[in-house]
């Protein structure tokens, strides 16, 4: 022992305090921070996904609509790639030289080591073709996935699409989609896109320093496999869906068609359409700016934000709900001159019917006679005054389901139009009265509604009195769920017994020899319906018809509506009629059928707005040459321009 | 009290708990380079073609060489030890004209299949010189001739090594330093070294200006508040003075002698430079490793990093990253627990001993193992630059491994000879 030997205790002090050093930061790494962990889990952890296949859409007699078809999305991880022959490999997936350096450019940007998607969705053939030669290309691989295929090429508004997620789309659904996943953008496909869009699957694959694939990470402990979207049934009727787009080819309008006792609809066609499978594979985008861009908006889903002033359409349900307020009987008659004085305003009759009582002013659908029972609604001792007259009569309205969406399962679903009394006071001032709105009597004025809403009519006066809310989807999944609002009936408050004379009256619209759409009757079966030519400030008139049939027991509520094309009897009626009967009896009888055929063929587009083009003579083009002017559509029946008061043929 | 058959006895007296722990170490050790280099293919422990079957082989002859080593008379050590020092020393030289090139340094002397690394046995070489030094003459470590002399004894071997150039070995013979300070090296000088060693860092953090003017204001203080006394009121001034002139010298020493690679090193160490991809790569990695080792490690064989070859030279330089991902935070706790356990023990063995010579070695021995801990594990952890030494019987490496146990079993040897003179 000497003098230094408390030394030692210096320098195992050193030792003890340099080791907590260790210990400490050790404790930091490993249990305060989870940092470590998580990268640990990045550098061998990578997780692939399979993408499951869209689930099937039937329709209502179980025939697919829409089913899947393999693609292969071509991917790369750039350091893996070596030299290789890039003229045979740009020929055998369809790009040039410049494209591929971008493609290849952006993989390296995004990782060296990871794979990101090279091409996406080559075709099975292309695959095939690629396939044979793949190990030529090293670094290269392809995916499976699967798109949509329309077999019949039909109903594009209501199928919507399916599209890439965006960036929206991912920062809106809690991290639910990652970059390469499809999502519907439209239609069924959005509506109903997370009961179709299946579960991805997982495979958590372990990568060691070299990224060579070492197994599934705990034997695949938390792998899950792609579980395919849920079947979906339709309620659509392929074939008359079918039948309702030819027969509205080169015609601008919209065809629904309302199962009454389900609420279940069986077309919904809007015209012009487009073929679904252009909104599919490689060319989707530059199929959407071409769709995107032809004349009269085939991406517009007319039957549920399209707006028409219902017309002469209206007058049924104006008669059914003054019998239900009793200011009319079905036998009080009212004189028609031809023409209803409202003040100094006329509403003209086409015809002159002298007294005409409720059925025969239905199928004649005259103007004074809805004018008169419109008068007697407005001006009943009980009511205070008009104002609270017409409020009391617009909620009655209203419960027909106009002027309100009917939540139908499809986006973008638009409610229409019906006034209050206040929006009135607030247009015309506060001393405005019935005349002063009369032409809500025959339909027109401030009163819009969507097909929808027009077949969802026919369908309580059919069921007389009650609707179920119109979808177009019968059920989803093998248990064949269906939503509780879609089997709930909606009453309107009519009792069933004032709807037997107006049925009366819409059957004469149809059957009797001075119908409007006598032209229009089917043989054997009893269809009751409504004509309306309604006007518009877009052109010619807008040619209606509303219906349902057969009288007894109706399977099949219907309206159509064929923008400018003139008289409700000439087009909308007629093609009524045909989808009528053949949804009833599954063809279109003798006679009427050749008729059928040439409707088909009639073009009754509506005049396309001028191109307002100024021509500067100093910015032309030095060759002279004119500034090019959209082609105009082919018009067939020009004599029919009529413009005058609310026709009612 | 002098029993020469008693002495001769084969574990008389030998200190059982440090060669418990010696074992342990080395158990240690191979488990986890067996988990390092593990091939589910090629599972058979006595695989010898494998680095843990070879390590198998190095424990077994470590072993023997350690016990060899206790049959030994104890006077052998203090008499040979400057043979035994030049000899390494030869050997030191030796691997400078034969040596083979590996990573950069020319450290290995080829023999057949094995490779000697003398600077492994240049530690011990050099602790024998020193302790017989220390001892013999009973020199006075605060004249500066004895300083001299012990200086270089230790900055000879330093030198040779610094020409293969393995930095990481030379620096491990800074820990002589700290025996001499048992031996009576003023404090002061340790004080100095150090502070060297940090204004050399802080040299490269901060601004030239900012460092210059800290260090003035500093200085002035210590003026002020000495204003009394004129001896230190000079000293202060003196100290402040070399230091900034120092700061130069230092920041030439930084940019022209080292290695660009070492450079890069420190620089990435001290958080100058961020390159996770490039030189820090293996830290980074060894990093991920251990700390996602969290509590209780993922267990043996099942840690995904070492398992999938994601920290570089794992096996050997490190080799903490496998023990900290698949033993976590207490199989590491426990690691360093027998280190500073062995070390603190074999000081108190040190100042147990009646011969200066046992007492000087015991220091040399825990300084240097200490030392090689510290550094590994640090630079495991991103603590430390990566100067690349092992850690002591646990990475593999035969000439590390049988280097230490020679370490060890001479300072076991003196011990239990402690009754007896050397």
């Amino acid at each position: 022992m000497d003098n230094l030997f408390s030394r030692k205790y210096v320098l195992q002090g050193i030792f003890i305090v340099l080791a907590l050093v260790l210990i400490g930061k050790l404790f930091y790494m490993q249990v305060l921070s989870d940092k470590y962990f998580l990268l640990s889990n990045n550098n061998v952890l990578k997780k692939i996904y399979t993408f499951p296949a869209r689930g099937v859409i039937f329709d209502r007699k179980g025939k697919v609509l829409v089913q899947n078809e393999p693609v292969y999305d071509l991917l790369v991880i750039p350091n893996q790639v070596k030299e290789f022959d890039t003229l045979e490999f740009c020929n055998l997936i369809g790009i040039d030289m410049p494209g591929f350096r971008k493609r290849f450019h952006k993989a390296t940007v995004q990782s060296r080591y990871q794979p990101s998607t090279f091409e996406k969705q080559l075709s099975v053939q292309t695959y095939a073709a690629l396939q044979e030669k793949l190990s030529r290309f090293p670094g290269f691989f392809v995916q499976g996935r699967t798109v949509r295929h329309y077999p019949d090429s039909v109903a594009g508004q209501f199928f919507g699409y399916v599209k890439e997620v965006t960036q929206k789309d991912i920062d809106d659904n809690d991290g639910y989609y990652r970059p390469g996943d499809y999502i519907g953008k439209a239609g069924v496909e959005k509506q109903y896109n997370d009961a179709l869009r299946g579960e991805r699957g997982v495979i958590n694959m372990l990568y060691d320093a070299r990224n060579v694939p070492q197994g599934s990470y705990l034997e695949g402990k938390f792998d899950t496999l792609a579980k395919s979207g849920e079947k979906v049934v339709s309620s659509l009727d392929i074939d008359i869906q079918k039948l309702g787009e030819q027969l509205m080819t080169n015609k601008v309008g919209s065809i629904v068609a309302i199962e009454p006792s389900t609420g279940e609809v069986l077309a919904f066609v809007s015209s012009p359409g487009y073929d679904p499978n252009r909104m599919v594979g490689r060319q989707q985008g530059n199929n959407y700016m071409d769709i995107f861009g032809q004349p009269n908006r085939p991406f517009l889903v007319r039957p549920i934000s399209g707006y028409y002033s219902p017309g002469s359409s209206f007058k049924p349900l104006d008669d059914l709900i003054a019998l239900q307020e009793g200011v009319i009987t079905p036998d009080m008659t009212f004189n028609c001159p031809g023409v209803y004085w409202a003040g100094n305003h006329p509403v003209k009759c086409e015809h002159v019917d002298g007294n005409i009582s409720l059925r025969r002013g239905l199928a004649r659908s005259c103007n004074v006679y809805a004018c008169h029972v419109f008068q007697k609604l407005m001006t009943q001792s009980r009511f205070k005054n008009q104002k609270q007259a017409y409020d009391e009569w617009q909620a009655k309205v209203r419960k027909f389901g106009l002027g309100q969406k009917l939540d139908i399962d499809m986006p973008f679903e638009r409610k229409g139009t019906l006034f209050t009394s206040d929006q009135y006071t607030k247009r015309f001032g506060k001393y405005w009265q019935y005349t002063t709105v009369i032409s809500l009597a025959i339909g027109q004025g401030e009163m819009s509604a969507t097909p929808l809403q027009m077949a969802n009519i026919m369908a309580i006066i059919a069921n007389k009195g009650y609707y179920i809310k119109p979808h177009l989807i019968k059920s989803i999944g093998d248990r064949k769920v269906i939503k509780k609002d879609y089997v709930q009936k909606n009453y309107v408050d009519v009792d069933a017994a004032h709807f037997e004379p107006v049925i009366d009256g819409m059957q004469d619209a149809v059957n009797a020899p001075w119908g409007t759409a006598n032209a229009s009757r089917i043989p054997n079966i009893m269809m009751c319906g409504k004509t309306g030519t309604v006007q518009n400030p877009h052109g010619k008139n807008h040619s209606v018809f509303i219906g349902f049939a057969p009288r007894d027991n109706p399977k099949i509520a219907i309206a159509v509506i064929v923008e400018n094309a003139g008289y409700g009897g000439t087009y909308a009626a007629p093609i009524a009629s045909y989808l009528t009967e053949k949804y009833l009896t599954g063809t279109i009888s003798a006679g009427r059928a050749e008729k059928a055929e040439a409707m088909k063929k009639i073009s009754a587009l509506p005049e396309l707005p001028k191109p307002k083009i100024k021509v500067l003579p100093k910015n032309a083009d030095s060759a002279g040459k004119q500034p090019s002017v959209p082609a105009t559509a082919p018009q067939s029946n020009t004599a029919l321009n009529t413009k005058n008061t609310a026709a009612t043929p | 009290m002098i029993n020469p058959q008693q002495s001769n006895r084969f574990f008389f007296n030998v200190d059982w708990v440090t060669i418990l722990i010696y074992i342990a170490l080395c158990a240690v050790g191979f488990v986890n380079i067996y988990a390092s280099k593990y091939n589910p293919e090629i599972s058979d422990v006595f695989n010898f073609n494998s680095n843990y079957g070879k390590q198998l082989i190095f424990i077994g002859s470590g072993l023997i060489l350690g016990f060899s080593i206790l049959l030994m008379d104890a006077k052998f050590f203090s008499i040979f030890a400057p043979v035994i020092y030049g000899i390494t020393m030869f050997l030191l030289l030796v691997v400078l004209v034969v040596g083979r090139n590996v990573g950069g340094n020319q450290a290995w002397i080829p023999l057949g299949s094995f490779r000697l690394q003398p600077s492994e046995f240049a530690k011990f070489g050099t602790a024998l010189l020193l302790a017989r030094y220390i001892s013999s003459f009973n020199p006075k470590l605060t004249n500066l001739k004895s300083i001299l002399i012990a200086a270089a004894i230790i900055l000879l071997p330093m030198a040779l090594i610094m020409l293969q150039p393995d930095a990481g070995s030379t620096l491990v013979f800074l820990s002589f330093m700290f025996p001499l300070y048992r031996e009576g090296l003023p404090g002061y000088l340790l004080v100095i070294f150090w502070g060297a060693v940090v204004l050399f860092i802080l040299n490269l953090y901060l601004q030239p200006v900012i460092l210059i003017s800290s260090i003035l204001i500093l200085g002035g203080l210590f003026v002020y508040f000495n204003r009394k006394k004129m001896q230190r009121m000079i000293m202060i001034t003196v100290i402040t003075i070399s230091a900034i002139g120092y700061l130069f010298v230092a920041k030439i020493l930084f940019e022209k002698v080292l290695q660009p690679h070492q450079r890069t090193r420190i620089e990435l160490i001290l958080g100058l430079k961020t390159d996770p991809k490039g030189a820090g790569y293996n830290v980074n990695q060894s990093k991920i490793a251990i700390g996602s080792g969290q509590v209780l490690g993922r267990g043996f064989l099942l840690g995904t990093q070492t398992k999938y070859g994601y920290v570089p030279e794992q096996s050997t330089d490190f080799i903490f990253s496998t023990i900290g991902e698949e033993w976590g935070f207490a199989g590491c706790f426990v690691v360093i627990g027998l280190y500073v356990f062995l070390l603190v023990r074999v000081v108190n063995i040190a100042e147990r001993q009646r011969s200066v010579f046992s007492r000087v070695y015991g220091y040399s021995m825990a300084c240097i193992i200490f030392f090689h801990v510290f550094i590994n594990i640090g630079m495991a952890i991103g603590l430390m630059p990566v100067i690349g030494i092992p850690l002591p019987l646990i990475s593999y490496g035969g000439s590390s491994l049988w280097s230490f146990t020679v370490l060890i079993f001479i300072f076991l040897k003196l011990d239990s000879n402690r009754m007896g003179f050397i």
